[in-house]
């Protein structure tokens, strides 16, 4: 995990240097929908995906997030993939198939290194959502004042560096002030403006956005595994219970043809 | 609206109508009991919880001495894993006649140990070692001659809660309270000096997960 | 002593019945009781709220095998019974989505009373044990809600159980004596787990018990507030009742097909609802130094929230919002109309009900908003709608142009 903060801070550093010699920024991305709306639009039905998601989970998110309720054989179950490759590519040293996902990185390391413990995310895509979390992951953005050099649009002051940005590059965000005017009284806030990417990463727009769109779907599923089986079960539920209902009410009609 | 001079054949179709929607509208009714009460029954089965505490259980044999037995916990039963001297697991079938069940047709074990050594090996026996009478832990009195068990014991366990016997194959000896032989785990050696019990190669075994 | 007498029946079913009166007991309650036959869709709640409360058993029962109360385990449990007990995400949601559907179910069971006076006279203790039942039910749901032991289920607690230190004198030791500790934690919510699972439960099957039989007692009332005993025929029995066997039976099962419908819409596709029936805050553990925000109770009881909010005393807004429950159990005695039913009354009861109708729907989705001045002087205006219903009755009942009641029910084929 110190490897990772290093190479993020060098990276950051790098993209600090490189923004202040006269580079010309990239063409700023016209921001065709504002940020806060951006969504997720994942499925959780889409097994493929769900096996992306899962190896980026393990690939970047494992290091520090534990998932204390999902086993790694549940997870292999679900989303189809032989135990083999489970042994082989996923799981990490040490763990057993039916062991819970737990972080690498110690409680009080993360409290020391980063200021709080990195939160266990079986469940955050029920508390948050998973557009919040969508949004929250693509609005990193260049702050030299911060000690992890990135602040976030979603989550100001984050302590969570940002550790995709060799994927997705690294950007500064650039503001304009906005006057609101509420019940007579007007301030002055900053709204973002555009982004301007300081560093490429190694991933375009699109694909960076599928590999986010990925990771959350997998968050999706962490969730709540049984999501899929509760939607497929209800179907036939429900059309059972309208078949009884309309013999029902067929018995009933019969019956009061009685009343006068 | 039915007619105030309801004829009597009506009254007739009427009620075989009747017949007909109250018995299908009940029909359909109990399907719907058992489809709604199937998930509060499966919900008793052991949990993925149970099931992954349940996985097989890996035993390293290199360290297990001739006539020494280690008892590893396999799905919350006692597991008794012993090694045997070549010698007296020849012996075996001297004493069949003073058994109940020799061939062990009538105990349960996998067809690997459907013999006279209940086991996959010779050297390795793998018993549950729970007596089959009513469920203690048999103690082990593995020397021939034992004084307490006479000097024609072949070795084997003695259960000390209602006295069964049973030999170094887990079979029970005739005069036990016990009646059918010590059950006999599934399991498998990967390599030599590896055992695991609980995987051997069949999904009967596995369970889930 | 009738030749049909199941005591005099041959084999089992005669012996069965000269020891427990199973026959009688069926004839008496299902074939001989004559029900109004002019009941509407307003009279199937009263039947689904039972078989919620049911539901709610058999689910929280078997909840119950897998729930491990405690401070470090009741949220791990939920977790364990969602993603490891085998169909444990059924029974979690037959009982969170049940929970919001017995108030669903209830609200429109007591606004039907609301609507044909079903609470005046001879009906009056009928209603006051459905008011002690809506008592109960609202402790049971608190309750149940703090178990999961989520963030909201925390504050939760910590906010209703405060509400109890604006008593005078008492107050503050109450409080301590309610929770068991200096805030609330493990000894709160394992006491919490007892009521919730046994005290209230036998309370509650008391009352229905009790509601039951009050109404067999009286018999029922009807959209037109006619009393159907007062016109009998020649063989003694109501001339606009009808035997509760087969044909109320036979209804009442269309409504239960027609409900478990949209039930298990709500339980296999939007089991959180939104938001409102599982808050997104309870997927975290209780945090005592995190409030959720925004923070509010369940939706059912949001209503008087938004009264206990629109108060800017606290004292005084405690008491507005005991007011505001209480003030059911008078309305018997507030109601001076001689009239029963809607049907009958005039404009000044229409328009006052439908003032309350409208306030309470309103104060129902201010109190899920957060606060802000606009919200709180809204809460404010349709507090006035809602108290005015009640303290007012007195007089627009009496004033009220009533409209001539017939002596026989109105009934469409």
């Amino acid at each position: 995990m110190n490897k990772l903060a290093f190479v993020a801070v060098a990276l950051l550093g790098a993209g600090g240097a490189q923004s202040v010699v006269a580079q010309e920024p990239a063409a700023p991305a016209a921001e065709a929908v504002p940020w806060p709306q951006w969504q997720a639009e994942n499925e959780v039905s889409n097994v493929a995906s769900l096996q992306r998601g899962f190896r980026n989970f393990m690939s970047y998110c494992a290091g520090c997030h534990s998932m204390k309720y999902v086993r790694y054989s549940r997870v292999a179950t679900d989303l189809k993939i032989p135990t083999a490759m489970l042994k082989a590519d996923l799981l990490p040293d040490g763990a057993a198939p039916a062991d819970y996902i737990h972080a690498s990185l110690q409680a009080q390391d993360g409290v020391a290194w980063f200021g709080k413990e990195p939160p266990d995310l079986s469940l955050i895509a029920r508390s948050r959502g998973v557009d919040r979390i969508y949004r929250f992951l693509k609005t990193f953005y260049l702050d030299p004042t911060r000690p992890t050099r990135t602040n976030n649009l979603v989550l100001d002051a984050a302590a969570m560096p940002a550790v995709l940005s060799d994927l997705e590059g690294v950007k500064a965000a650039v503001f304009r002030n906005v006057d609101v005017t509420v019940a007579g009284k007007t301030t002055t806030t900053k709204e973002l403006d555009h982004f301007v990417t300081v560093v490429p990463g190694r991933m375009s727009g699109p694909e960076f956005d599928a590999f986010l769109r990925d990771t959350v779907n997998f968050l999706d599923y962490a969730g709540e595994p049984a999501q899929v089986d509760r939607r497929s079960i209800g179907v036939w539920v429900v059309l059972f219970l309208l078949v009884f209902t309309w013999l029902a009410w067929l018995l009933k009609k019969e019956y009061w043809k009685d009343v006068h | 609206m039915t007619d105030a001079g309801a004829s009597a054949d009506q009254e007739v179709v009427d009620a075989d109508r009747r017949k007909f929607l109250t018995a299908a509208t009940s029909a359909t009714a109990a399907v719907g009991v058992v489809f709604a009460a199937s998930p509060f029954i499966a919900s008793w089965q052991p949990s993925e919880r149970a099931r992954a505490l349940g996985a097989p259980v890996t035993v390293d044999l290199s360290k297990l001495e001739l006539g020494q037995m280690i008892m590893p916990v396999w799905r919350r039963q006692p597991i008794y894993v012993f090694r045997r001297p070549p010698e007296l697991v020849a012996q075996l079938a001297a004493h069949d006649a003073r058994l109940k069940d020799p061939k062990s047709a009538d105990s349960d074990q996998p067809a690997y140990a459907t013999n006279e050594r209940r086991s996959r090996r010779d050297d390795i026996a793998v018993l549950i070692g729970t007596c089959t009478h009513l469920g203690c832990l048999p103690k082990q009195h593995f020397e021939p001659g034992d004084a307490l068990l006479g000097t024609d014991w072949p070795g084997g366990f003695l259960c000390p809660c209602h006295g069964s016997r049973f030999d170094l194959a887990g079979r029970v000896f005739n005069g036990s309270p016990a009646s059918v032989n010590l059950r006999v785990p599934p399991y498998s050696f990967p390599s030599e000096n590896v055992l695991i019990i609980g995987d051997d190669g069949t999904s009967a075994a596995q369970g889930a997960a | 002593m009738a030749s049909n007498d199941a005591e005099y029946s041959p084999g089992f079913w005669g012996w069965l019945n000269r020891r427990l009166p199973v026959e009688k007991f069926v004839r008496e309650q299902l074939l001989e009781y004559y029900a109004p036959k002019n009941f509407n869709i307003w009279y199937f709640f009263g039947s689904l709220a039972l078989l919620v409360l049911v539901m709610q058993l058999l689910s929280g029962i078997f909840l119950t095998m897998f729930y491990k109360v405690g401070e470090t385990t009741s949220f791990d449990s939920v977790e364990f019974i969602m993603r490891e007990v085998n169909y444990g995400w059924l029974l979690r949601y037959l009982h969170s989505v049940g929970a919001s559907a017995f108030f669903v179910v209830i609200y429109l069971h007591m606004y039907r009373a609301l609507l044909y006076g079903s609470y005046k006279a001879p009906r009056e203790l009928l209603w006051l044990f459905g008011m002690f039942i809506y008592l109960a039910l609202m402790a049971e749901a608190f309750m149940g809600y703090v178990l999961p032991w989520g963030n909201m289920s925390y504050w939760a607690a910590q906010v209703i159980i405060n509400l109890f230190s604006t008593i005078p004198a008492i107050g503050p030791g109450l409080v301590e004596w309610i929770r068991g500790d200096y805030g609330v934690a493990d000894a709160t919510l394992n006491r919490f787990f007892s009521l919730h699972v046994v005290a209230i439960p036998l309370v509650l099957l008391l009352l229905v018990v009790l509601h039951l039989v009050a109404l067999r007692q009286v018999g029922s009332n009807n959209p037109d507030g006619i009393e159907i005993k007062e016109h009998r025929g020649p063989d003694g029995k109501p001339l606009d009742g009808i035997p509760f066997h087969p044909y109320y039976t036979v209804k009442d099962i269309v409504g239960i097909g027609l409900f478990l419908t949209l039930f298990a819409v709500v339980v296999f596709f939007v089991p959180t609802f939104g938001n409102l029936f599982l808050e997104e805050a309870n997927f975290e553990p209780a945090n005592p130094l995190s409030t959720p925000e925004p923070i509010a109770p369940a939706w059912y009881f949001t209503p008087f929230y938004a009264i206990l909010r629109a108060v800017p005393n606290q004292r005084l807004g405690a008491l507005l919002l005991l007011i505001a429950v209480l003030a059911f159990f008078f309305l018997p005695w507030l109601d001076r109309s001689p009239v029963k039913s809607i049907r009958y009354r005039g404009w000044w009861f229409r328009g006052f009900l439908a003032a309350f109708t409208i306030s309470f729907g309103a104060l129902m989705w201010l109190g899920l908003k957060p606060v802000s001045p606009a919200y709180v002087n809204a809460a404010r205006i349709f507090s006035v709608g809602y108290f005015a219903f009640f303290l007012l009755m007195p007089w627009y009942s009496r004033w009220d142009r009533v409209k001539p009641v017939p002596a026989r029910v109105r009934f469409h084929e």
